[in-house]
C-alpha cells in the first residue's frame, strides 16, 4: 500500500482518506484553486518580537551601564529640559489613538476615513521627529560627552530610525489607498500593519522616556 | 468526476511548463528547493575558504616560531577562520537544510514568505564577500569574539568589514528564521498534527526561537561597537569610562545559544537520518522533540560560562555552572534516544549512517568536554588554552560537520535525482574521522599541559604535540576531496536515483527525486507516522520496501 494517500487538494480541514469519497464533490469545488491562507500578520508579529529583543538588548546595557557607574548620570552632565519632550510624547500617544480609528473606519469600508487618520498620524510622528531634532540641536551634550550622552543619542536616535520608517509606511499605505479599492473591508493587511508597527514604535518610546527622562 | 480528473493534469502540465534550468540556480528564485541548493553550495564554498585559513594556521603552528606567517597575519587568518566557518559555512549550511526540507517534510508547496526567503539568502554573499576581502586591505584581528577594547585597537577598517558583514548576516538569519517559524507553525498539511511533524521540523523551530531571541541582541553590541569604533563614543572602551564587559555580555547572549543554532538542525538530520538507515522507530520520538524547546530555552540562560575569568561575581558564576551543566540532561536524553533507535536495527553502513555514527561518537566528546569547562574551577584553569579549541571543535565540527555531511548523503538523491558514490562516500567518512581525532584529540592535552589559544607561537615542549595535530589537519584538508568529486561527478553523471531510495516514510520522500516546482502534484495526506518503521499498520506491512509509493492524482486510486 502506499503509505501516503492523496486526495484532491483540499481547501482546509482534516480529509480522512476513508471519507474522501463523500467529501468529493467539497474538494472539486475547492480545486479550483488551492488556498493561500495569509501568514503576513504572524510573520509581522515575529519580526516585531525580533526587533523588540534589539531594543531589549540595548535597554539591558543601557540598565547595566547606570548600575555599575558610581553616579548616574554622569557628573557634570548638563540639566534636561523636560517640557519639549514631555509634549511629543503626548503627541506620540496620541497618534496611537488617531491611527487607531482608521482601522474602525476601513472596516467599514471607508477609505476617506482611513485617509483622513493617516494623514494625522504622519503628521504628528512628523511633529515628533521634528521635536527631537529641535531637542538634538539644543542640548548641551554631544555624542561624545559622556556614557550617558552617547546611550541618551543611539537609544533615541535608533527609535527616532524607526519612526520614520513608521512615517513612510504610514504615507506607503496612504499613497496606495488612492488607488481607488485598493484597500477594503476585507483586503487591509497594509493598514494593520502599519498601525501595528506603529503601536511597537509608540510602547518603545513609553519605555526610553520613562528610562532617559525620568529615571 | 471529470472535474475531478482535471485539475491534477491541469497542474502535472503547469509544472511541465516550468522546467528547473541549471541557470535558475545564479538567479533571485522564490522556489525554496532552489535556495535551499544555493544556500549549501555557497556556504560550503566558504567552508572551503574558511578551511584553507584553518590549513594556513595549522601550516604556521607545525613550529614553535611564528616562520610561516607573521603573528599580526596570524592574528586575522584566525578571526576570520572563526568568523567564516562559524557565520557563512555551519549557519548558513543548516539554514540551507531548514530551507530545502521543511516545506517537502510538511507537505507545503514552498516556504510562508518565498521573497523574504530569496531576501535573506542573497544577503549573505555579499556579506561573505566583504568580509573574505577585507583580508587583503586590512583584516580584522581581534579574533571571531572581537572582544573590545582589542577590537577598537586593532585596524578600524577591518575591524568595521567585519561588523557589518556580521550585521547583514545577522539580518539573513533574522529572516530565514521568520519564514521557517511561520511555515512549521502553519503550513503542515492539515492532517499533519504537531507530534507528527518529522523531527528535524522540531529542531528547526527550537533554532527559530534562539535566532529570533538572540540574534537581535548580537545586533545591538555591534551598533554600539560599531559607534564606538567609528564614532568614537565609549560604550565598550574602559578609557573613556565604558565598560567592556557590557559587551562581553551582550555578545554571548547571543553566541552561546549560536552554538545551538548550528547544532540543533544537525541534531534534527540524525534523528531523521537514524531511523531510516536503521529501520527502527525513533526511540522517544516526544522526548526528542520536547528536549530540543529545553535546550532552547536553556541555551538562553548559560551565556556568562563563557565569562568565569571576565571577573563575573561568584554567585552568578554558581548560577551559570549550574545551568550549563544542566543542559546536558536534555543533550543526553536525545543521545540515548539516538543510540535506542539504532540498538538491534538493520543497519545499513552506508555514507550517511556512518557520518550519522560518527556524529554521535565525537558529538558525546564535545559534550563531556563542555560540562568538564562547566566547573567553574577547571574552567578558571583551562579557559585560554587549547582545550577550549579542542572542546569547541569537537562540537562543531564533529557536531555540525559531521551532521552536515551526514545530511548531504542523505538527501543528495532527493535534491538532486542521483546518488553519490558509496565507495567513494567511505573513504571519505574515514578520512574525516581519522583526520579530524587526529586534529583535536591532542588538542585536549596541549590545553592541559598549558598551550595559550590564539597566540602564532608557543613553547618549544609541545612541538611534537602539535606537529601531530598538524598532521592531523592535513589529513582533514585531504577528506574534502573525495567529498568535492563525489559531489560534482554525482550530480553530473551518478546513478538516477529512485524517488525513495532509502525506504524513507517522511513526506519529502514521497515525491519525484528531484521534487517537482510546486514540490507535490496534490498535497498528501498522512496515513502514518513518520518514524513508524517496521510496524503494521492497519492490516498491511507499513514498511513500504516492496513498493514504490504512489501518488496519483486520485483518491480511489
Ligand atoms: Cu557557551
Amino acid at each position: 500500500m502506499s503509505i501516503v494517500e492523496n486526495v484532491e487538494k483540499s481547501m482546509q480541514g482534516t480529509v480522512d482518506p476513508a471519507k474522501a469519497d463523500l467529501n468529493h464533490h467539497a474538494a472539486t469545488i475547492a480545486t479550483e484553486h488551492e488556498a493561500h491562507p495569509d501568514h503576513r500578520m504572524f510573520g509581522l508579529i515575529v519580526f516585531l518580537g525580533a526587533e523588540s529583543m534589539i531594543f531589549l538588548g540595548l535597554f539591558a546595557a543601557y540598565l547595566t551601564f547606570r548600575v555599575v557607574y558610581p553616579e548616574w548620570p554622569p557628573a557634570g552632565t548638563p540639566e534636561r529640559e523636560l517640557l519639549l519632550p514631555s509634549i511629543n510624547t503626548a503627541i506620540l500617544i496620541g497618534s496611537s489613538f488617531v491611527i487607531h480609528n482608521a482601522e474602525a473606519d476601513i472596516k467599514n469600508n471607508n477609505v476617506k476615513g482611513l485617509q483622513l487618520w493617516f494623514g494625522a498620524t504622519a503628521l504628528m510622528g512628523i511633529i515628533f521627529l521634528a521635536g527631537q531634532l529641535y531637542e538634538y540641536l539644543h542640548l548641551e551634550f554631544g555624542l561624545k560627552t559622556n556614557l550617558y550622552a552617547s546611550t541618551f543619542y543611539v537609544l533615541t536616535g535608533f527609535h527616532g530610525l524607526h519612526v520614520f520608517l513608521g512615517v513612510c509606511l504610514i504615507l506607503a499605505v496612504l499613497w496606495r489607498s488612492l488607488k481607488s479599492a485598493h484597500y477594503s473591508e476585507e483586503h487591509h493587511f497594509g493598514v494593520e500593519a502599519a498601525e501595528i508597527y506603529w503601536h511597537f514604535v509608540d510602547v518603545i518610546w513609553i519605555i526610553l522616556f520613562v528610562l532617559l527622562y525620568l529615571l | 468526476m471529470t472535474q475531478v480528473k482535471n485539475a491534477p493534469v491541469a497542474a502535472v502540465a503547469s509544472v511541465h511548463e516550468t522546467e528547473r534550468k541549471w541557470w535558475h540556480f545564479f538567479t533571485f528564485s522564490t522556489d525554496h528547493k532552489v535556495i535551499g541548493i544555493q544556500y549549501i553550495v555557497t556556504s560550503f564554498i566558504f567552508y572551503l575558504i574558511g578551511g584553507s585559513l584553518a590549513t594556513a594556521i595549522r601550516t604556521e603552528l607545525a613550529t614553535p616560531a611564528p616562520d610561516f606567517v607573521t603573528p599580526e597575519v596570524y592574528n586575522s587568518l584566525l578571526t576570520l577562520h572563526g568568523t567564516v566557518m562559524i557565520f557563512l559555512w555551519i549557519i548558513p549550511a543548516g539554514a540551507g537544510l531548514a530551507n530545502y526540507l521543511i516545506p517537502l517534510m510538511i507537505g507545503a508547496r514552498d516556504m510562508a514568505f518565498p521573497k523574504l526567503n530569496a531576501v535573506a539568502f542573497w544577503m549573505i554573499p555579499p556579506a561573505g564577500l566583504m568580509l573574505v576581502l577585507s583580508f587583503f586591505l586590512e583584516a580584522p584581528q581581534s579574533g571571531w569574539t572581537s572582544y573590545p577594547p582589542l577590537s577598537l585597537m586593532t585596524g578600524k577598517v577591518g575591524e568595521g568589514i567585519w561588523i557589518f558583514s556580521l550585521l547583514i548576516s545577522g539580518t539573513s538569519s533574522i529572516l530565514g528564521a521568520i519564514n521557517f517559524l511561520v511555515t512549521i507553525l502553519k503550513m503542515r498539511v492539515p492532517s499533519m498534527g504537531i507530534h507528527e511533524m518529522p523531527l528535524f521540523c522540531w529542531a528547526m523551530l527550537s533554532t527559530s526561537g534562539l535566532v529570533l531571541i538572540g540574534t537581535p541582541v548580537l545586533a545591538g553590541a555591534l551598533i554600539l561597537l560599531a559607534f564606538d569604533l567609528l564614532a568614537g563614543t565609549a560604550f565598550f572602551n574602559p578609557t573613556g569610562g565604558g565598560d567592556p564587559v557590557v559587551y562581553q555580555h551582550m555578545f554571548w547572549f547571543y553566541s552561546h545559544p549560536a552554538v545551538y543554532i548550528m547544532v540543533l538542525p544537525l541534531f534534527g538530520a540524525i534523528s531523521d537520518i537514524l531511523p531510516v538507515h536503521a529501520r527502527k522507530p525513533i526511540f522517544g520520538y516526544k522526548a526528542i522533540a520536547y528536549s530540543s524547546i529545553a535546550i532552547s530555552f536553556l541555551g538562553l540562560i548559560v551565556w556568562a560560562h563563557h565569562m568565569f575569568t571576565s571577573g563575573t561575581p561568584a554567585w552568578l558564576r554558581m548560577f551559570f555552572m549550574i545551568t550549563t551543566m544542566i543542559i546536558a540532561v536534555p543533550t543526553g536524553i536525545k543521545v540515548f534516544g539516538w543510540l535506542a533507535t539504532i540498538w538491534g536495527g538493520k543497519i545499513s553502513l552506508n555514507s550517511a549512517m556512518l557520518f550519522a555514527m560518527g556524529f554521535i561518537a565525537v558529538f558525546v566528546i564535545g559534550g563531556i568536554s563542555g560540562v568538564m569547562l562547566a566547573a567553574v574551577p577547571f574552567d578558571i584553569h583551562v579557559h585560554d588554552t587549547y582545550f577550549v579549541v579542542a572542546h569547541l571543535h569537537y562540537v562543531l565540527f564533529g557536531g555540525s560537520v559531521f551532521g552536515i555531511y551526514a545530511a548531504i548523503y542523505h538527501w543528495f538523491p532527493k535534491m538532486t535525482g542521483r546518488m553519490m558514490n558509496e565507495p567513494l562516500g567511505i573513504i571519505h567518512f574515514g578520512l574525516t574521522f581519522i583526520g579530524m581525532n587526529l586534529t583535536f584529540l591532542p588538542m585536549h592535552e596541549l590545553g592541559l599541559l598549558g598551550m595559550n589559544r590564539r597566540i602564532a607561537f608557543y613553547d618549544p615542549r609541545f612541538t611534537s604535540l602539535n606537529q601531530l595535530v598538524t598532521l592531523g589537519s592535513y589529513i582533514l584538508a585531504v577528506s574534502t576531496f573525495p567529498f568535492m568529486f563525489n559531489a560534482v561527478w554525482s550530480w553530473l553523471k551518478g546513478k538516477p536515483a529512485a524517488d525513495n531510495p532509502w525506504r524513507a516514510l517522511t513526506l519529502e520522500w514521497q515525491t519525484s527525486s528531484p521534487p517537482m516546482i510546486e514540490n507535490f502534484e496534490v498535497l498528501p495526506v498522512l496515513t502514518q507516522g513518520p518514524y513508524d518503521y517496521g510496524m503494521t499498520h492497519g492490516s498491511t506491512e507499513a514498511d513500504p520496501a516492496t513498493e514504490t509509493p504512489v501518488l496519483s492524482g486520485s483518491p480511489s486510486a
